[in-house]
């Protein structure tokens, strides 16, 4: 009943006229930036974050939502069409969809990839509305040690994140720590790594950093290597983008296999939408009466990975929402947003501001239903983003990311430090160090830090008040058991070596 | 042969020595105070475990005969320190000249410098973004970006 009636004033809030257009313009926005390869959601939300101080929050996270999953949407066009992931977690899709576009079927893979994000995402919506209200509710009676307990969490999750170097992915969330911990201590007031600037008291704004990061750094990747593809030929008319009975019929258990593990995996924080389509892929290869035959062009290797990448967003805001602990770059990014506009995504989060939470909720099946429609009868419009030339996109993103930071700080020092994340960015890719363990450090770091110190107070010192309370000591266990996973990973492989010789 | 320019070695130099100034900082902040711990606990233990994460990555990167990461294409880095210091210099610029004169620059600078395109080209693209910028954000979103030269 309680989520009936969240959902009743959820979709009061959602369907206000301005709370439509902002619904409406983010999956635009994010539709156009999926389509775009290399500009993805943590760059364009970090842009335009500067730009929604003037809006009222519920609206703002409305919009910034609705870039986070229309981007899921617009990756599968790039995929399909130029076998070149328009978003990370649309890899996958480039498999089986780009041979379906060879094979003359460009329509069908747009028109289920449309289909299955369409019945996936809602699918991931509804889980969200189920579990997010519970979850909160058991996580009421955290005090500062659980809190340090679920923050340590989820930086632990820094393992999953890890490309191909755990070091880095480490040194990267320390460094985010290390900025995080910028600016004068709230405690005792002493002023930390200001180099003695006066802009650095009040520490540096994480929109500064995200900006130059994600947006600069991948410009400058650009500008080093542009990427080129073939555009297939893109079919015109909605006739020519539904897909056949027998589609349908073949890829009837991918919409559910897609649906339900990427819920599932976008619950745990730090496994991602790319894991998730991966996975799903997997599953429904290992199911598959004809195994053999994905990767050539079949339906279901679209569905399925396609269903799990929008699915995996309603689950990754879970844990967003209810225990303030985000899972990826774009979901960190996500609650600097909320804690920019003076909310506290937690425990609290959907007893104190319900309007917004459930708006959210109502908004996300408004919003797809949306991308539905602007998906299947625009894929030739959003087609022709890819024909923008290199040397206008990448000013206009320059362009935006300044305006960003212009707004968030009009100083030539502001624009100088995202300048030199930028560099920073750029850097990183160069030398494999993956960016989201540094978000993650940089929006963790500093709860993470008050929580312990508010948690020792409250022992007078003594460390045993982190291991003491149970649900303190089992998420500090996970961490443990999470960390571990390397290790055991390591240990597997030597065992393997050791039984092979 | 140690391969200097291994990523691995140079970041993990770069960032044992920011581990070091951490650590050498804290040093100066209270550790522990009556109430728990100071300004200097939190820094002093994530400076020294950046210190040892970068010299595991400096001797890892030692040992490996070959770069790690993929050498970048010739003259393409070249490319990526070009706009990177246009981008220095239209941000510097943009107090004194106003944000559409410093971005139609960094416009031009871009499509002419960097992807060689013809003045012809280049030069309406420069003017038509700066407009459609500064009417999209000043005039639309109400963001005040800075007029410099042409300021009321």
């Amino acid at each position: 009943m309680d989520v009936l009636a969240g959902l009743a004033q959820g979709f009061a809030v959602a369907a206000q006229p301005l709370n439509l257009w902002w619904c409406f313009l983010g999956v635009l926005i994010g539709t156009a930036v999926g389509v775009l390869p290399g500009l993805g959601p943590p760059a364009t939300i970090a842009m335009l974050l500067p730009l929604t101080h003037s809006m009222a929050p519920s609206s703002a996270i409305i919009m910034l939502a609705g870039i986070y999953y229309g981007a899921k949407y617009g990756g599968s066009t790039t995929a399909i069409l130029m076998n070149m992931p328009g978003e990370s977690a649309s890899v996958i899709t480039c498999l089986d969809g780009y041979q379906m576009a060879r094979k003359g079927r460009a329509g069908a893979a747009l028109g289920l990839a449309a289909i299955s994000s369409f019945v996936a995402g809602t699918l991931g919506v509804v889980g969200l509305m189920l579990l997010a209200p519970p979850l909160a509710k058991v996580s009421l009676a955290f005090s500062s040690p659980e809190y340090f307990a679920l923050m340590a969490f989820g930086l632990s999750m820094v393992v999953l994140l890890a490309g191909a170097s755990l070091v880095k992915a480490l040194l990267s969330m320390l460094v985010g720590l290390w900025i995080a911990g910028m600016g004068t201590d709230l405690f005792s007031a002493t002023s930390r790594f200001t180099f003695g600037r006066a802009e650095l008291l009040g520490g540096i704004d994480f929109t500064i950093v995200a900006i130059g990061v994600f947006a600069i750094g991948e410009v400058l990747r650009s500008v080093e290597a542009p990427e080129a593809g073939q555009l297939q030929q893109v079919p015109r008319g909605i006739r020519n983008l539904l897909p056949t009975r027998q589609d349908m019929k073949d890829s009837r258990f991918a919409f559910a296999n897609g649906a339900i593990v990427g819920f599932l995996i976008g619950v745990l924080p730090g496994a991602g939408s790319t894991i998730a389509s991966l996975l799903s892929y997997g599953v429904e290869k290992a199911v598959s009466k004809r195994p053999e035959a994905f990767g050539t062009g079949i339906p279901e290797g679209v569905v399925a990975p396609e269903g799990a990448n929008n699915s995996e967003t309603g689950g990754a805001l879970v844990p967003l929402l209810t225990l303030g602990i985000p899972g990826s770059a774009t979901t960190a990014i996500l609650l600097a947003a909320l804690i920019l506009w003076g909310l506290r995504p937690g425990p609290l989060f959907i007893e104190e501001q319900p309007a917004m939470f459930w708006g959210l909720v109502a908004s996300m099946y408004i919003g797809n239903v949306m991308l539905l429609v602007l998906n299947l009868p625009l894929v030739p419009v959003f087609a022709q983003l890819l024909r923008i030339p290199a040397f206008a996109l990448l000013p206009i993103i320059l362009g935006v990311s300044l305006v960003g930071v212009i707004a968030v700080s009009p100083t030539a020092f502001a624009g100088l430090l995202v300048a030199g994340f930028g560099l920073a960015g750029w850097l990183m890719k160069q030398w494999d160090y993956p960016a989201a363990p540094l978000v993650l450090g940089l929006v963790l770091g500093d709860p993470m830090e008050r929580a312990l110190r508010q948690s020792l107070m409250m022992s007078q010192g003594d460390l045993s008040i982190l291991v003491s309370r149970p649900v303190s000591a089992t998420m500090l266990g996970l961490a443990a058991v999470v960390l571990s996973i390397p290790l055991a990973r390591r240990l597997n492989a030597w065992r393997m070596r050791a039984i092979d010789s | 042969m140690i391969a200097w320019r291994n990523g691995d070695v140079a970041s993990g130099l770069i960032l044992a020595a920011l581990g070091a100034f951490i650590v050498q900082q804290a040093w100066g902040w209270e550790y522990l105070t009556p109430d728990g711990p100071g300004a200097g606990f939190f820094p002093r233990w994530y400076g020294m475990a950046m210190v040892v994460l970068s010299l595991v990555l400096v001797v890892r990167g030692v040992r490996q005969r070959a770069p790690s990461t993929p050498k970048a294409h010739d003259g393409s880095t070249r490319r990526v320190l070009a706009c990177w210091v246009a981008l220095v210099a239209c941000v510097l610029l943009v107090r004194p000249l106003g944000f559409p004169a410093s971005f139609a620059l960094l416009c031009w600078f871009v499509a002419t410098m960097l992807f060689g395109k013809r003045q012809r080209i280049a030069i309406p693209f420069a003017l038509v973004a700066a407009v459609a910028f500064w009417l999209v954000f000043d005039i639309g979103l109400d963001v005040a970006l800075p007029r410099g030269l042409w300021g009321a």
